[in-house]
This record gives structure tokens, sequence and C-alpha cells, in this order.
């Protein structure tokens, strides 16, 4: 379809402003090149951006099974309460006197948190997963500075992890070991005591990790780095298995981000904006990033420590994204919550069993919320690899799942139903899954064929690496 | 129970095919000791008693029908068809565009996102989008470093809270941040800046307009750093870069901002949207996102994410940075308000907001209250008040007006924009008047 740009046309537009009442005063200084966006009329914005819709995947579309993304449905009262004119028109700078109700929002859902995830409190200044994850590394950093244990840089890092944990030590100026998990997955506990030393500033952990395995050992696990001084960093990725039902603080971790566009069900926005809450124990409180909220009386305010690591973005952070994640809190409450992660792991179990009749799993016992498929064996047999299973899938009208992740399985599709999807989907989606391996294992001609039915096939992705054209250009200007 | 599909009758047969008795018997393999016994959080909510509890909290907040702060945040007014396209449903729930073929409607909307962020900057490249304003300025610091050059210097005219930012990121990295002082006429000191002796600089930040609301000389900015080897980066105002000479067109090497004034509403800071462009010399020190065009298999024109060799999935702690999410909703939610309002009217809105903000500080020197500089501002200005400022703001806010932002040193910030009508400004000066 054609580009905004492709539609301009000189001179149209629609007028939003009244004639200004108030003197014109000439600028100092003009732009010299014009600005070149496009001229349209409200007419051709809506037709194109309805022409766009239809052309994006999203979750009210179909199944969404991608792994480690936890694409639950989002409640659709959670986007209307957080559009509330008493959200959505008050400035971050205004009196706290007169942001009171926003205060007691986000200090109850703190509470919540906090009692889900075994923390002392949270933050709601991190505007992401990967952002939670800075803030909590840059506190371990605070932390020894403050210990005067400086060299404490190293952060032990599964190689099963996302790849953000690595891409956040670097930013702290800490070293990263890598750990080779063992053959089922897990964390090798002699190879863990064999690398922790004075040098040690903590782990990051997710748990159940990236495979979907929960680490039994995970007691053990934290108390062999406490032991050497460091601390424990959980990422909080997958607590959609395990919400309700144990808490990470208990596991031994000391500080934890959460994803709330994952587990607490926040739109994800074809990318964001998301929220990364951070928690942490108490002896970590002061180092959390920006002001805290507390309360004194009847009353909140923003108050500062002075051990804070500071401002990690200019105001508080994705506010209209947090309350969300407090509306779903609420709809599932105390008894509400652990159901629906069993439900999350049960369909998760139902689709690895059903679908091992045909597919290799590398998840040998039970999984919790997510699955790995491996197509290591087609792939070599018959040349048909993760990507042509996915590519196929997205043909039938449904979502492919993570695919090529965690690294350190071969072949990898990672599958997350999650607990919004009924019986009666799963064992359609199985019964797809299993027509498209049968049709390709008989006709073995298919590797590379898929997809047909989307609106473009499948594009060229080296040559728009290797050429790249980052944004349009105006024929007539060059 | 809440969004949960399945009945007892569905869950009992996935519990049968997968040989199971109980939905406990899902963790049965896990330490005993940690299998918590019920959390103290309230019982479920239904739908109808979660909107009360939100009414209830939204009810406590205040808002103000007359707004005269801005220091980063801007109430500007949001044409009806922004929120109701960028709030379709498909692209509000829609994953990260990986998969391409089913996502060219999230792609091309970045696309067109990036070229319109790169017209208003004159740069050349633009990425996906990153958190906000203050995130943008600290990975732009980040991505000008180099092995040997690893110092900035932030001007003082650049907002605090984005100054926190940056210092909060450079410390992370263990990297050396100094301030650049402003003159008395609270501009960027180029003199000190021609004084730098370090060899080690690799860029200053400076903010178009600035902290101040005052125009920066750009060119010579960029002039003195230049000659010294510092690159350049703009944290630039978008609405004012719709009139005031582009970052690009002002020799700049990167351009950043915040871009809630594109159609987002205030919200209490989030979420925003941070904006990042650059010359081509440095597309593949730029980190975030980026949406490239292609071609499929039959040689149609395609939309992907690109230049991922950059990013943390691939290289992991050898990437740049380990941003991961975009802010793509907020950068729909932009593309749709440029799109609407198009370059005329952006330039209305930008020439709006200039006209007024001086409206408002000819009719506030008029009852008494002094302009703290003398140099050109765009829509935001300082004054000293002949009374007190607590007292001051406490009557604005007793009529429902939120006055200009007290700063530390007893100045206010004021601003203006297009949604403050001449009566407004009018009433905000009168009640100003009465307090004494």
């Amino acid at each position: 379809m054609k580009l905004l740009f492709e539609k301009s046309i000189e001179n149209r537009r629609t007028h939003y402003l009244s004639a200004c009442d108030v003197p014109d005063v000439e600028l100092p200084i003009k732009r010299k090149t014009p600005l070149g966006l496009p001229q349209l009329s409200e007419t051709d914005v809506t037709r194109h951006y309805s022409e766009l819709e239809s052309n994006t995947f999203g979750i009210n579309d179909g199944f969404y099974p991608l792994g480690s993304c936890t694409m639950k449905y989002n409640p659709k009262i959670n986007d209307k309460i957080s559009g509330l004119p008493g959200f959505t028109d008050i400035h971050p700078l205004q009196p706290q006197s007169t942001v009171q109700g926003l205060f007691e929002a986000l200090d109850t859902a703190g509470q919540y948190l906090s009692e889900i995830t075994g923390m002392y409190a949270m933050s709601f200044q991190p505007a992401a997963g990967a952002h939670g994850e800075l803030a909590s590394l840059m506190m371990f950093k605070k932390y020894f500075e403050e210990r005067g244990e400086t060299d404490r840089v190293k952060v032990i890092v599964p190689d099963s992890a996302h790849g953000t944990n690595p891409a956040t030590v670097h930013m702290c100026g800490m070293k990263i070991i890598n750990l080779p998990s063992n053959a089922d997955g897990c964390i090798d506990l002699d190879q863990l005591r064999a690398v922790v030393g004075p040098d040690t500033a903590g782990i990051m952990l997710t748990n159940p990790n990236t495979l979907g395995i929960f680490e039994e050992d995970i007691l053990e696990i934290t108390k062999i780095v406490h032991n050497a001084g460091g601390l424990c960093y959980y990422d909080g990725a997958n607590l959609n298995a395990i919400a309700g039902i144990m808490r990470p603080g208990e596991m031994g971790f000391d500080c934890i981000h959460l994803n709330l566009h994952k587990t607490f069900s926040t739109p994800h926005g074809g990318g964001g904006p998301g929220s990364g809450a951070i928690g942490c124990k108490e002896f970590l409180y002061k180092y959390l990033p920006g002001p805290q909220i507390v309360k004194e009386g009847d009353s909140y305010s923003f108050k500062d420590y002075e051990g804070s690591i500071g401002q990690i973005l200019a105001f508080y952070g994705n506010t209209l994204i947090s309350l969300r994640a407090l509306a779903f809190i609420m709809a599932y409450g105390k008894d509400g919550l652990p159901i629906m992660s069993k439900h999350a792991v049960l369909n998760a179990n139902y689709m690895k069993h059903r679908l091992s009749e045909r597919f290799e799993i590398f998840n040998k016992g039970l999984c919790m919320h997510e699955f790995v498929i491996t197509m290591e064996r087609e792939a070599k047999g018959s040349n048909f690899t993760a990507k042509d299973m996915a590519k196929a899938i997205l043909d039938e009208g449904m979502m492919a799942p993570t695919m090529y992740f965690p690294l350190i399985v071969k072949e990898a599709l990672m599958v997350e139903p999650t607990e919004t999807e009924g019986k009666e989907t799963l064992d359609r989606v199985i019964d797809t899954y299993i027509s498209i391996y049968d049709k390709v294992m008989k006709e073995n001609t298919l590797a590379g064929q898929f997809p047909k039915n989307t609106i473009i096939g499948r594009p060229d992705e080296v040559g728009a690496a290797r050429n790249p054209i980052v944004r349009y250009s105006n024929p007539n200007n060059i | 129970m809440a969004y949960l599909l399945n009945t007892d009758k569905q869950v009992q047969e996935m519990l049968d095919t997968v040989g199971m008795s109980s939905l406990n018997e899902l963790y049965s393999h896990m330490p005993k000791e940690l299998m918590i016994d019920g959390l103290d959080i309230p019982a479920a909510l239904g739908e109808i008693d979660i909107l009360r509890n939100f009414q209830n909290f939204a009810d406590k907040n205040k808002v103000f029908t007359s707004i005269f702060r801005g220091a980063g945040a801007y109430r500007h007014y949001i044409p009806a068809v922004v929120p109701e396209m960028a709030n379709k449903e498909r692209f509000k729930t829609a994953y990260t565009p990986y998969q391409a073929e089913v996502s060219q409607g999230t792609l091309q909307s970045i696309f067109e996102f990036q070229t319109m962020i790169c017209e208003i900057t004159g740069m050349d490249v633009s990425n996906a989008s990153v958190y906000d304003g203050g995130s943008a300025a600290a990975e732009a610091v980040a991505m000008c470093r180099d092995r040997k050059k690893r110092r900035a210097y932030i001007s003082a005219g650049v907002n605090p809270l984005v100054q926190a930012t940056v210092k909060t990121y450079s410390w992370s990295y263990n990297a050396p941040i100094e301030i650049l002082p402003q003159t008395s006429e609270g501009l960027v000191d180029t003199e000190a800046l021609a004084n730098i002796d370090q060899k080690d600089v690799a860029a200053v930040l400076i903010q178009q307009p600035n902290y101040y609301g005052l125009i920066e000389d750009v060119p010579k900015i960029v002039e003195v750093a230049h000659s010294k080897g510092i690159k350049v980066i703009v944290s630039v105002n978008p609405i004012a870069a719709a009139l005031l000479p582009s970052a690009g067109e002002c020799g700049a090497d990167v351009a950043v901002g915040e871009g809630q004034p594109l159609g987002l509403p205030l919200g209490f800071g989030g979420p925003y949207l941070g904006f990042m462009a650059c010359k081509k010399s440095l597309l593949r020190a730029i980190p975030g996102r980026i949406v490239g065009e292609t071609t499929d298999d039959q040689g149609r024109r395609a939309y992907v994410l690109t230049l991922q060799a950059r990013e943390q999935h691939i290289r992991r702690e050898t990437a740049g940075s380990n941003v991961c999410s975009n802010q793509a909703l907020c950068a729909i939610t932009a593309s749709v308000y440029m799109a609407a309002v198009g370059p005329r009217g952006m330039e209305d809105v930008a020439k709006q907001c200039y006209n007024k903000a001086h409206y408002l500080a000819n009719k506030l020197q008029e009852a008494g209250f002094k302009l703290r500089y003398s140099v050109p501002f765009f829509h935001e200005f300082v004054t000293e008040s002949p009374v007190d400022t607590a007292k001051l703001m406490a009557h604005l806010e007793r009529h429902g007006l939120l006055g200009g932002l007290p700063l530390n040193d007893g100045g206010i910030l004021w601003c203006a924009t297009e949604m403050n009508t001449k009566t407004e400004m009018d009433t905000l000066v009168d009640l100003c008047k009465e307090v004494n």
C-alpha cells in the first residue's frame, strides 16, 4: 500500500485551530528547509490507518503463542480506567496535593505486587522490562559502591537468558560471566560454585527459566550467590506460571522486575509502551530510582532518598500503563491469581503433551507456562526449519511461536499459550500444527515455501540490512 | 473467573489427557517450602466495582482547566482523530513486529514515523523511538562515546530532569559527565565550550529551545564544538521545530527529544515518546529498533525490522544498549497527529504557541512581573515574581488555574500554548494582580 507521503497533495489540510486571538509576533529566526510532512485531509488519514490496521495481527485475530512474551487477552476495562480524565489530564509537575488519587492507586498497586512477589516495595519508574533490569543492576552497583566493595563487578548470566540481561550488565560497566546450562537446560550447581567469588556482584535469573523449566535448586542457587557476597536479581518476564503460588522473594531474590505487559495483561502496543516495575527487599529500598511514593498520615507525597540511583526517565514512568495492571489484579483477587497461573501451566502442558505425538519437545518433564519445540531433526532430515514451520503457521491465520529462542536449543519454537485460551482453541491449533507437519513430511519439498496467504511473502532481510532504506525520500526532491 | 475460559469440565478433560488428577499436581516437583498459602490481597472485584474504585482514585486528582506550566510536559490540542486511529485494537494489542508477513501495518506506520522525525529534525536516520526524552538524551550521549572519548558535557540549559537521567546512565557506564555553564543571558556559554581543554570529550548535549524557553544559537555552538572534535546532540521540542531551524540544518550530529507534544496526553508523565535521529554516518551507532524498506519474494515493497545486528538480542553484551521495547503505540499516536495536522497545521500550532507566550509575557510585565532574560524565547519564559510565589500559586489553584513552575531560585517558568485563550490569559493576569 502507499505511504502517507505518496498520498500527499499540495495544499490539502484539515483545520483544527481557530484564528489566533492575540497579536502576531515575528520570529527572529526560521527554518530554511520546508517541513516535509504529508498534506492530507482527515478522510485520507482515517482511511490510511484503517488499512494499516487491517495489515496488523492483533491479539484478537487469533492464537498468539509467543513464548516468553505472554500474549494474553487485554481486558477492555483496563483501557477505560486508564483513560479517565482524572489520570490523562494531570501534569507531572502539578502540586503533589492535587494528585493524591494517583498516588493512592500506585501505592495500592505497589502493595499488591509486593505481596505477590515477596518484596518490600515497588517502583513504577522503569518504562519496560529492560529498563527495570537496568535499574535493578544499577541498584546493585550503588549498593556495592556504598559498601566500598567496588571489586564486585562480575554478574553471572545463564546462557539461556534473555539478550537484555548481558546487555544490561554491560551498561552498568560490569562484566558478564556466561554460565552454560546443564543438559536439562538448568543451572549447573557445580559450575555456579566454581564461578562465584569476591568479585561476584550477583546473578540474573528468570524462574521458571526461558525454557519454561522451574529451577528446582533455586534455594541452593541463591544461597551460593549470597554466601559469596553477591545479590540475586529476578527477571520477572516469566511470572505468569507462579503468580500467587510462589514468591521470588522467598526463593532468595533481592530485587525483581515485572513486565506488567506480560503477566498483568497491559497491551503490548506493537512493541510498547510497557511498564517494567521493579521491587526490592528492604535493605535495597533507598536505592530505588527516582522519588518514592510515601504515605504519612492520610496524605501521599514523593520522597527523594539519599542513596537513590537517581532518575532513569525524566518523569515518573508509564503511569497510564501501570494503572491497568492494578485493575487486572483487582479482577482476579486473592483466590483468582493462583488459578490464573495454574490454567496457564495446564494449557502449556496440554499442548506439549499432545504435540509430542509428532514434534520433538526439549522439555522432558512437566513444563511451566511455556515449552520449547526443537525442529533440529526435521531441519537436518528434510531441510524443514523452525522458520519454515513458523511461516506455515502464519498461513493458517494464527501467530507463530517465538523462533530461535532460547539460543541454547537448536531450531527452537517456543510456545506459550497463556490462560486466556480455551481447550477448543488449543485442540484446533494442535490439529493444525500436526496437519502442517504431516503434509510437510509427506511432500518433503515445502522448505522455504511458506507463507503463501499473507499480504507479503518472505521479505529480503539481508538486502534490507545491506542497503538500509530507513526513511521515505520524495523522488521529486532528489 | 475473571478472564479464564476453561470450564471445570474442560480442565478435567485436559488433566486426564496429561495424566494428572488435580491442578496442584502441576506443581508437584517444586520445593514444598516455597508454596504459599494464599495471598493477602482483597478478593476479586467485578468490573462494575473496578470502575468505581478507579473513578474514586481519579476524582481525588485535580484536573486544571487552564494550564500555564510546561517544563518538559505540554498541554496541546489533540484532534479527536488522533486517539481514535492510534488506539485501534490491532495497533494496541499486537506484539513487536518480528513476523513481518503479518505485521506490515505496525512496520509501515513506524517507517512513516521515522520519516516524519527525520523531517522535523533535519536528520537522515531515526529509530523507532525509545522510552522518553530523558532516556533518549542518555542513549544519545552513550552512542557518541568511543573508547578514547568517554566524557560528555550537558548544558546547564537542559531540562534538569533530563540532566538527572543522563547523569544516572553515565554514572552507570563509569563515564564522566560535566556541566557546561550558561551565560548571564541564559544561553550556552560558547566561550566556556571553546575553552574545554580535555581531549576525551565525545559530545555536548544542548536543548532548543532551552529549559528557560530561550532560543539557542545552535549553529554557533556546533561550530565551536566541531572545531574541537566534539559531537553535538540537540534535544528539540518538536512543536518549536516546525518553525525553528532544524537540528540537521544547524549542523548537529544527533537530535533527540520528547515527543509528548505530538498528540499524547499529559498523563502524569507517561507513557511518553523519546525520539532519536542522527546523521547517516552514525546509522550503525544509533540504538533501538529501526524499520527498513525491502522487497518480498515476489518483488513487492515490504517493511522489516532491520540492522538488528546492533541490538541486544543478537549482540548481547557487546550491544550499545539494552533497549528492547520502543514506545510503538506512542509513535503511531505522534504519526497520526503529524499526518492529520500536517505541515501547515504544525506551523500554525507553533506560531500560536509563540504569539500567546509573547502576549502573556507582555501582560505579566504590565502586572509587575520582570522578565529574567532579554534574549528571544519560544513558548516558555522566566519571570521574577513581585509577590510570594507560593501564595500566588495557591491563589491561582483556588481558581482552577495551574500557574508557571516555581523554580528553586525564586523565578517562575511560564508556558503558553494554543490551548490558552486570550480570555484565559487575561484572567490569569487579573488573578496575579489580586495577590500582594
